[in-house]
């Protein structure tokens, strides 16, 4: 899993069925120290995360056990909120 | 997943039985404000996209969750044309 931070959303209409309902986040990977590492990626949230949230992703077909049993098209999933972090 | 442009199709006579009748597209990976990054993906279609459409792409054996695309061999598919993105930096 990673940290990352929420910079926005996206809007689809035009969709695959699996993918009806699924709240699709743009979502920042940062480093412990806050620094934005990598790409931005669009990620499935299942918590309920909202823009400028610091959160963990999961990538993978793990993206998609949240939404089990339906089978949800994400290689990259929000599983949780950060409140706090402490390094070292 | 990743946000992509399309930019090309792909015609395929001979291909995996599996993956008749699908519409494979070239897709550009891009940022949210639409500087285009990285290296050209081909993806098939599930959502009729089409030539310069912003769509999401879905990779790696997720890909084969879509709808339509059980047990075929595939690594990305495009599972959304994007309509809106909303960045707040």
């Amino acid at each position: 899993m990673q940290l990352g931070k929420v910079v926005g959303t996206v809007v689809l209409n035009n969709r695959n069925e699996t993918l009806h309902g699924v709240t699709l986040l743009l979502v920042q990977p940062i480093s412990s120290s806050r620094e934005a590492v990598g790409r931005v990626i669009v990620a499935a949230d299942s918590v309920g995360a909202g823009v400028g949230e610091h959160v963990f992703f999961v990538r993978g077909k793990e993206a998609s056990f949240p939404f089990y049993p339906t089978e949800v098209p994400a290689d990259a999933g929000i599983v949780g909120i950060v409140d706090a972090w402490h390094v070292g | 997943m990743i946000l992509a442009k399309v930019v090309g199709t792909v015609v395929a006579t001979r291909k995996d039985p599996r993956l008749v009748s699908s519409k494979l597209l070239i897709a550009r990976p891009m940022d949210p404000k639409g500087k285009a990054e990285g290296s050209y993906i081909v993806a098939i279609d599930t959502v009729d996209a089409g030539f310069g459409e912003t769509v999401l792409i879905v990779s790696g054996s997720s890909a084969r969750m879509a709808a339509g695309l059980k047990d075929c061999p595939v690594d990305a598919a495009i599972v959304g044309i994007v309509d809106e993105i909303e960045i707040k930096d």
